[in-house]
């Protein structure tokens, strides 16, 4: 149901911590916009409730971090850590977002429009991530759970030590890490990317990603793999 | 007969432990993965001796008169610091690494004797928060089991850099001990080999954490304590970082510090003992102007109530013990150890905490053997520990004159050796040198 007014939050006039605190207090339902963020840090950490929030403007480190339930769209570029541990919602940057994006969230659904720096989705837990354009380095490194998509290129080591994350890339790979393998791509996993690529409101062909997983090889320590380490 | 009777002479540089290490390496291709702590011995609390008070000193009636031990941590920035009984606090251990039932037991027992338990690299379990008055939730690189929820539900929240069994080094948790239930909380599969990242993943450097603790703090409301927990290394750099981030509480962990499973190698030969690191942290604090303000809990083989007065008495605000309050538990007890030697060790020498076949129910997934320890039973046993522990420091204080263990002080310490001496920065015994002093 989509809220009968918004709250206008200007961070040329209230500080980071007022607007957190209110935000903290605010019930499902409304919106909010912040205006002049000027890059700030730790904008919007910490939601709980279903808020519709709009950033206009770039956010700093850890924007929308740790976010529940609540949709956070940013309208410029965001710093390292963006939606770091969410659980649940969606964090939407309109712009390009630093390193570690998605960082060990756990759920809920990120979409970066433009490129992410290195380390997109690190330790991810549950999060689906679709970003619009490049990952740099190391991205879903150690990435436990959930699906990245990248519509663009990736970095070196794309997915190293991978657990169960399933990476889909439209673009180049410019080398795989450990453990990471290159899988085919069936029904199911074209069913899934269509769905996440809708999700992101994005018209991409599936049928022209690549699909990477685990090998699974490393899952356990064995004298033989110590040189994948 | 015993080869010593021979006239046989064993070589001090290939003792029997390093020619086993040398063998067991040679026929498994795999690095000595063990629990415990450093097992070499190196200069500590026990190398140190007070100064009782005679002539030129007062003492305290030791039945009569008051010494309290009362804390406060983290008042710097929170709404609700921790207010403890006893200076005496439960390091981070992680439920994965130790059973649920041992879990609760460390909550029941420090609750009971008015302190605070912490979590570890798994997240928290509702045992544990439920019988913890005061709980610490640590923040470490994996963030496994990390959420907003028990976030809010923490009483302090504890960064972990590291910690003094391996600084710089990973958690890991072998398959045998990844059962249905720890690995749900780890969002992993089960029966892996867990490898735990030893960097955060969202910042690098002390610039970073400043944010990072920023953002603790604002997702809480800035109600709760934020701790930063260091392996000892670099001390006195790493504590004046951690300050300028923002720390309310730093955590300074030796290398005698306990884990539940590492590299031997890492545990025997990275990091600096706790005696070494405390008194470099408390220089740190004072240049900065914030001893007693930014609060200061040590740890790495801490065992008793002389160790607690000592590093008080060095500048600490508390002590955290992990080894100690799982021997209180029951670990290595002697009931066991016809169990311990069908595992190839002994009560006294069981350090296979990463096994998970644990007799006395502690560092164990195995259903069968964590239903022996009795939480409550545990509690209690844990409960008694800490509280003669806190009644041996203030036995000291008193005969120092103090009535506060806070008010022990390095001018009631002497060395028993030179290297004691230049660590702790006290002068060796009968003398008034401090080897290093005015370097």
């Amino acid at each position: 149901m989509a809220a009968l007014t918004t709250t206008v939050a200007d961070l040329s006039q209230q500080s980071v911590r007022d607007l957190n605190s209110a935000l903290h207090q605010a019930s499902s339902g409304t919106s909010w916009s912040v205006t002049h963020p000027d890059g700030a840090h730790n904008l919007a950490v910490g939601l709980t409730a279903a808020l519709d929030v709009v950033i206009d403007g770039p956010a700093g480190y850890y924007c929308a971090g740790m976010n529940q339930r609540a949709t956070v769209t940013v309208h410029g570029n965001v710093g390292p850590g963006v939606a770091e541990n969410m659980m649940s919602g969606t964090v939407r940057v309109r712009g390009s977002a630093s390193q570690s994006a998605g960082a060990t969230a756990h759920g809920g659904l990120l979409v970066i429009e433009g490129n992410a720096s290195a380390r997109c989705g690190i330790s991810m837990k549950g999060v689906d991530i679709v970003v619009g354009g490049n990952v740099g380095h190391m991205s879903a490194f150690m990435g436990q759970s959930g699906r990245l998509v990248v519509c663009g290129d990736a970095g070196d080591a794309l997915g190293d030590s991978l657990y169960e994350a399933r990476l889909y890339v439209q673009g180049k790979v410019k080398s795989l890490g450990a453990d990471c393998v290159e899988k085919e791509m069936r029904d199911e996993h074209l069913a899934e990317l269509a769905e996440l690529l809708k999700s992101a409101d994005r018209d991409d062909d599936p049928a022209g990603f690549r699909r990477y997983g685990s090998a699974r090889e490393l899952y356990h320590f064995k004298v033989d793999n110590s040189s994948s380490y | 007969m015993e080869p010593v009777s021979h006239g046989l002479r064993e070589s001090a540089t290939f003792d029997r432990a390093t020619i086993h290490a040398i063998q067991r390496a040679a026929e498994t291709g795999i690095y000595d993965i063990r629990g415990w702590g450093a097992k070499r011995k190196v200069p500590h609390f026990d190398d140190v001796l007070f100064l009782g008070a005679s002539m030129s000193r007062y003492p305290l009636e030791g039945y009569r008169e008051r010494c309290d031990t009362d804390i406060v941590l983290g008042d710097r920035n929170a709404t609700y610091p921790l207010r403890l009984k006893t200076p005496v606090t439960i390091a981070g251990m992680s439920f994965g690494a130790l059973s649920a039932q041992a879990k609760e037991a460390l909550g029941r027992g420090a609750s009971e004797a008015g302190t605070s338990t912490t979590t570890g690299d798994g997240g928290m379990t509702p045992e544990e928060r439920g019988q913890s008055k005061h709980l610490v939730y640590q923040y470490l690189p994996s963030r496994y089991g990390m959420n907003p929820d028990d976030l809010r539900k923490a009483d302090a929240i504890e960064v972990v850099l590291g910690q003094g069994a391996k600084p710089g080094g990973g958690g890991m948790l072998l398959g045998q001990k990844i059962t249905e239930r720890v690995a749900a909380m780890r969002t992993l599969p089960r029966g892996i080999d867990q490898r735990s990242a030893c960097r955060h993943p969202d910042w690098t450097g002390p610039d970073d954490l400043e944010i990072k603790i920023r953002e603790l703090r604002e997702i809480t409301d800035w109600e709760k304590p934020v701790y930063v927990k260091i392996g000892a290394t670099r001390t006195y750099y790493d504590v004046k970082l951690a300050v300028q981030a923002g720390a309310d509480v730093v955590v300074l962990d030796g290398m005698q510090g306990g884990t539940a499973a590492t590299q031997d190698v890492f545990i025997e030969h990275v990091g600096i003992p706790t005696l070494a690191a405390l008194p470099q942290a408390v220089q740190a604090l004072q240049e900065l102007g914030v001893h007693r303000r930014v609060q200061l809990i040590v740890s790495g083989g801490i065992r008793g109530g002389a160790d607690l007065a000592k590093a008080m008495a060095l500048g600490a605000d508390a002590v955290a013990i992990g080894t100690a309050a799982l021997i209180a538990l029951g670990d290595n007890h002697p009931k066991y150890d016809a169990e311990y030697r069908q595992l190839g060790s002994a009560a006294g020498y069981y350090d296979d905490y990463q096994d998970g076949r644990d007799p006395a129910g502690i560092s164990t997934q195995d259903p069968s053997l964590s239903a022996r320890l009795d939480p409550v039973e545990g509690g209690r046993r844990l409960a008694n520990f800490i509280r003669v522990m806190t009644m041996e420091a203030q036995t000291i204080a008193r005969a120092c004159g103090k009535a506060h263990l806070q008010h022990l002080e390095p001018e009631d310490l002497v060395a028993l050796t030179i290297e004691a001496a230049a660590m702790a920065r006290v002068p060796l015994a009968g003398t008034n040198w401090v080897p290093g002093a005015g370097l």
